[in-house]
């Protein structure tokens, strides 16, 4: 990984993630699901990260250790606090004191605005429940802030709406309500889940441009998690690809799309219906779903699928995660240290017969 | 993609007429659902309808198959399938044609397999109720095993249950269904819209191989205009309940001419040409319950004139088969919107 960097936001390290399968009610459970498994980033203040790959690939269970929705089973997970500027670290953050504290400095928007918020409560309860949590500000005050930041999101005049409940309102417009309370407590970091693919196009380029207007006029940094590469384009500054709980491929985000280097990004990449008819589209190199990573065995997690594996692969370990130049990270034992590919260019044609 | 001018000159399977449907409220108000859509699908041509959700697009097929909710009018209108208008006909009748001369692919469909029976027996299910005279059993087997090699499924999955296919899997055992009684029109409702992206590519890929090798006409409806941009020879736009736009689809992508066609196209992300600052679509679309007056665009389009609010353009022909329903067509730019400005490329992204 990038060598401990000075104005590093989040700096994730080995972090790992095992759930148990149950075995029913007294047994104790001897499989486990390694759903991240040795993943390690950072990002730095003001950057948006997206994190993408295929269902259960890790990484929304990745973005809900970050905001302490689970625990982490292993590895170490540093915020930097906005006020204090030191690096927390979120796997010491135990009690309900330390917790409340850590919330206001890292929220999550969910990916469905029709599951994530109480259909009782009218859109001034929930956007100010924080500030209540946090005890913060008179009731007036709150309202107050309540209007600033429905008004920031976009919904004017901001009155009309505070006394509304959910149901009342469009995707699109709880979707805004969501992040309006995602960053009512001013926080320095935020957690995305496919914040958009539940909207409609039309919709979904205005909250996509709302939170890259807010994370310049806020500073707020996004760890952005999409299955859509074509929206972690106009989103994030790099691109973390996952699969099955490794980090397989990170890059800066137009390097990445332009010179993929691991054999999974090349599927995906080469998979992504693009809006052009007369769009010729690579062949997709690899076949099948992805599985559950149940007890893993040591080598790469994609030998598998891959239509490139040699030898070196099914013998030796996952590949390491390093840069081959120029900030492009790759796991993979075809990719030598500049970048260039070792592997043999058979198509899937061949791979068929 | 296939050449659309080759199949111009093929028979009609499918020509709807200004079909009307609304949806009638307990109090009584009428949700104008599908207004005056019309459309002609040929022989081994496959149609996009693309829109936001509550267009209308779902709605359009439902009445293609007489399955529309209980409370559903269908006020005007003609659907004829190869020369039956199926509107005339009598629910005994409807079901003869359905799933024989008509299926569908329903949206989310790949979760509705009964789970306490194999995937055959329930394929052999809608073969027993449509097929005429009924299968025998080795017809029956005969049959879903032609099919599960068309879709791309181990014929050995036949016996299986459910639970034992992947979720692609489950969807490509659903097209094969929907193609068990031979059907001349299939509707394909957001056939890929819950699957992964490399999953999503085989079983377009597989479809795109059914129309060519069956001559099968396809109406797919999507959302994903990207989608529909991979495996259509038309498209068409529906807004608030209305075909917008309708020609084929690589005109439309090249040069569509509808403000809400522009604005759709301008504001979808992709991976591949230059990194286009998107721009947003501003408002959100009308309540059908009191429709706008003219133009149900005009609130929300760039290029409205006072027109446009109070006279409805009517569906016009202005280039082969490229229809479109908007009094300023000419104003709409030849290239596409970008926003002014764009936070994060300004930002100095590479």
């Amino acid at each position: 990984m990038a060598a401990s960097n000075g104005d590093a936001r989040v700096r994730v390290t080995d972090l790992e993630k095992h759930f148990p399968i149950s075995k029913g009610l007294f047994r104790k459970s001897t499989d486990f699901v390694h759903a991240v498994d040795g993943v390690s980033f950072e990002i730095k203040a003001g950057e948006s990260l997206g994190l993408v790959g295929e269902s259960g690939c890790g990484k929304t269970t990745t973005g809900r250790m970050l905001v302490k929705l689970d625990d982490a089973t292993d590895g170490t997970i540093f915020i930097r606090d906005a006020e204090t500027d030191e690096m927390i670290d979120v796997t010491e953050v135990k009690t309900k004191v330390e917790q409340k504290e850590f919330r206001k400095n890292v929220q999550m928007i969910f990916q469905d605005p029709y599951e994530s918020m109480n259909p009782r409560r009218t859109i001034f309860d929930i956007v100010a429940e924080p500030l209540v949590v946090q005890n913060i500000g008179t009731t007036e005050e709150r309202e107050e802030r309540v209007i600033d930041l429905l008004r920031l999101v976009g919904l004017t005049p901001p009155e009309p709406f505070l006394f509304r409940y959910p149901h009342e309102l469009s995707g699109g417009q709880r979707q805004r309500i969501a992040i309006a309370r995602a960053l009512v407590m001013e926080p320095a970091f935020v957690v995305a889940d496919e914040p958009t693919s539940m909207l409609d196009v039309s919709i979904r380029i205005s909250i996509m441009r709302l939170m890259l207007e807010l994370a310049e006029k806020l500073g707020v940094t996004y760890l952005y998690i999409t299955h859509d590469l074509a929206v972690a384009r106009y989103m994030c500054d790099r691109i973390a690809v996952m699969y099955l709980g490794k980090i397989v491929e990170m890059g800066p985000t137009e390097e990445l799309l332009a010179n993929p280097m691991h054999p999974y990004t090349r599927a995906l990449l080469s998979a992504v219906p693009v809006p052009d008819p007369s769009y010729k589209r690579p062949d997709v190199e690899i076949e099948g779903g992805v599985a559950r990573a149940v007890n893993p065995a040591p080598e790469c997690r994609f030998l598998a699928r891959c239509p490139f594996a040699v030898e070196q692969c099914r013998t030796a370990t996952h590949p390491e995660l390093y840069d081959r130049g120029s900030e492009h990270f790759v796991a993979c034992h075809l990719v030598g240290s500049d970048g260039e590919w070792h592997g043999s260019e058979r198509s899937v044609l061949e791979l068929r017969s | 993609m296939t050449d659309t001018r080759t199949r111009s000159s093929r028979e009609s399977i499918l020509e709807v007429k200004n079909l009307v449907m609304n949806y009638e409220l307990k109090d009584g108000g009428m949700v104008s659902a599908v207004e005056d859509v019309s459309f002609e699908l040929k022989k081994g041509q496959s149609l996009g309808l693309v829109g936001e959700s509550g267009c209308g697009k779902t709605s359009v097929a439902l009445t293609l198959l007489q399955l529309q909710a209980a409370n559903a009018r269908v006020l005007g209108g003609e659907i004829n399938l190869d020369g039956i208008n199926l509107l005339e006909l009598s629910p005994e009748e409807m079901r003869q044609h359905r799933w024989t001369d008509i299926s569908m692919v329903f949206q989310g469909a790949m979760n509705s397999w009964n789970p306490v029976y194999t995937v055959g027996e329930q394929i052999r299910e809608a073969m027993d109720l449509h097929w005429d005279p009924k299968p025998t059993a080795a017809e029956a087997y005969e049959k879903i095993v032609e099919l599960f090699n068309l879709v791309g499924i181990n014929p050995e999955m036949i016996e299986r249950y459910p639970h034992e296919f992947s979720g692609g899997m489950k969807q490509r055992a659903v097209i094969a269904m929907a193609l068990s009684c031979d059907p001349k029109v299939i509707i394909a409702d957001e056939p890929t819209t819950a699957l992964d992206v490399i999953v999503q590519e085989q079983i377009l890929e597989e479809l795109k191989k059914i129309q060519d090798e069956l001559d099968m006409s396809i109406i797919y409806i999507s959302h994903d205009i990207a989608v529909i941009a991979e495996i259509t020879d038309l498209m068409g736009v529906m807004y608030a309940g209305k075909l917008v736009e309708i020609g084929p689809t690589a005109e439309l992508f090249a040069k569509p001419r509808h403000p809400y066609t522009w604005l759709i196209l301008s504001s979808t992300p992709s991976i591949t040409g230059p990194r286009r600052a998107l721009a947003p679509l501003e408002g959100e679309p009308p309540n059908l319950l009191d429709p706008p007056s003219g133009c149900r665009f005009h609130p929300r389009c760039p290029f409205a004139t006072d027109k446009c609010s109070q006279e409805e353009p009517p569906l016009s022909e202005i280039g082969e088969g490229h229809m479109i329903a908007c009094w300023n067509h000419e104003q709409v730019p030849v290239t596409l919107a970008t926003a002014e400005d764009d936070s994060r490329s300004a930002n100095g992204s590479q």
